[in-house]
């Protein structure tokens, strides 16, 4: 009976398909929100299912030249990855427990979604898929010192632990040092997302969507699927993280869902008030800025420590 | 009708392909796009590769050159496309009628689900030339 009602939570409430459907849902509130910036009326409220409904109905090519297998896997490895991440995001509050060692196994699979489009853009045999997956690879290598150090330094403000039932105990915004790696994180999640300032990889005016190009009919909706779960999973991940966590209980659901409102909406209002860097641009910034922003805060984390000061 | 046509038509996808037009035709086409006329209200929304399109939009004569390319377009896209004529060019050939370089119309060419008239057709024509086409696929 325990393992059946386990089974309910992981697949269907909080589990995939609520994920889903919040994750689609939350790709809407993008593209209104993105509309009502410019003042435009914007789609209605069912657009994203309408469109991977729409996908799955479409007919699927093959690259002729390149790796098929791959191709295939690819979008599959991705929206694997990430429904993993949020699955144990979203079962932590319910099951009140998690494993030592989850953040880590976090970190390591909210990378494999950019890793899914760069194996994919390399098999589709496509010049611009692979100018598209090379801008990637840089992307990775950019935004991902930043962020980790940002982590560790919620791992040393929580004294050396790596669960996140501890981590989600506390919320980090009260210091400077939490209030800053905050901010270094969610430049990394615009990036993660591949939304505007950061979106090289993807850029559709330049290289025609990148490594999506040769994708089309279901592995496209996969993709689709994979890039909706990741704007879900990531403002999740950071209330889990830096702002006190998730609960399930009365006031403290309202709670979350005006949290995960707020970053939401932090990200699309960044998307939409920014042109899109070069992509040595944001190597710069991610690897001069933000990281030794981040060490800033780190060492501020130190002092704060040491000699007992609380806001920092 | 089945649940995939019905999405289908809820969210066409546009490619836009331009074979040899004065431009006057893409400038209506983009005009679409903005807040005024706001096509993303249907679902609508110009892709840049033709593997993610439902719509094949094409402006312009069809001249020898681009010809080739239109067609080989047509077939890289993924099934259902539907393909749609803008601007007096694609139907007829418009005043390049007697030219050396534009010996064919577009539907000789390629199966074509609607057209929209006009030189260049208002972004109300091509709203309502997609309602149409909406129409025309719905049976109706």
């Amino acid at each position: 009976m325990d393992i059946l009602l386990t089974g309910v939570y992981v697949v269907f409430f909080p589990g995939f398909f609520t994920v889903v459907i919040i994750g689609l849902l939350s790709s809407w509130v993008d593209r209104k929100v993105t509309a009502r910036v410019q003042y435009r009326k914007g789609p209605p409220l069912l657009q994203p299912f309408y469109d991977v409904v729409k996908l799955l109905g479409k007919e699927t090519i093959l690259p002729k030249q390149g790796s098929r297998f791959m191709f295939i896997l690819a979008p599959l490895i991705g929206f694997v990855s990430i429904s993993i991440v949020a699955v144990i995001l979203m079962l932590r509050p319910l099951v009140a427990t998690s494993f030592v060692g989850d953040l880590i196994v976090v970190v390591y699979l909210l990378t494999l979604p950019s890793l899914a489009l760069i194996i994919g853009g390399a098999a589709s045999g496509n010049p611009l898929a692979a100018q598209g997956a090379s801008r990637e690879i840089k992307l990775i290598l950019a935004y991902e010192l930043p962020f980790l150090i940002a982590i560790a330094l919620i791992v040393y403000k929580a004294g050396f632990k790596i669960d996140l039932q501890t981590l989600s105990a506390t919320s980090e915004l009260g210091t400077v040092s939490g209030i800053i790696s905050f901010i270094i994180v969610l430049l990394c999640v615009q990036a993660k997302l591949g939304f505007v300032p950061f979106d090289i990889a993807e850029a559709e005016t330049e290289i025609m969507s990148g490594p999506y190009i040769e994708y089309s009919g279901p592995l496209l909706s996969v993709f689709k699927i994979t890039q909706s779960l990741m704007l879900f999973t990531l403002p999740v991940f950071m209330i889990t993280v830096f702002w006190g966590g998730i609960q399930f209980h009365g006031w403290e659901l309202l709670w979350f869902v005006i949290k995960y409102v707020v970053i939401l909406v932090l990200i699309i209002v960044i998307k939409n008030t920014n042109p899109r860097v070069r992509i040595d641009q944001a190597l710069k910034f991610f690897w001069g800025f933000c990281t030794v922003l981040a060490i800033i805060a780190f060492v501020l984390a130190v002092i704060g420590n040491t000699y007992g000061i609380a806001w920092l | 009708m089945g649940i995939t046509t019905k999405a289908l038509l809820k969210s066409l996808w546009v490619f836009h392909l331009s074979t040899g037009s004065c431009n006057n035709c893409d400038i209506e086409v983009l005009d679409c796009l903005t807040p005024r006329f706001d096509i993303e209200r249907f679902g609508m929304k110009l892709v840049g590769s033709i593997r993610h399109a439902d719509v094949l939009l094409v402006t312009g004569s069809c001249n020898r050159k681009s010809a080739e390319r239109l067609i080989s377009l047509y077939k890289e896209a993924p099934q259902p496309c539907l393909v749609v004529a803008i601007g007096e060019c694609s139907m007829s050939r418009g005043i390049f009628m007697p030219s050396y370089n534009c010996p064919r119309p577009l539907d000789s060419l390629v199966p074509v689900s609607a057209y929209i008239p006009g030189c260049p057709p208002k972004p109300e024509a091509i709203i309502s030339g997609v309602v149409k086409l909406i129409q025309k696929v719905k049976g109706k």
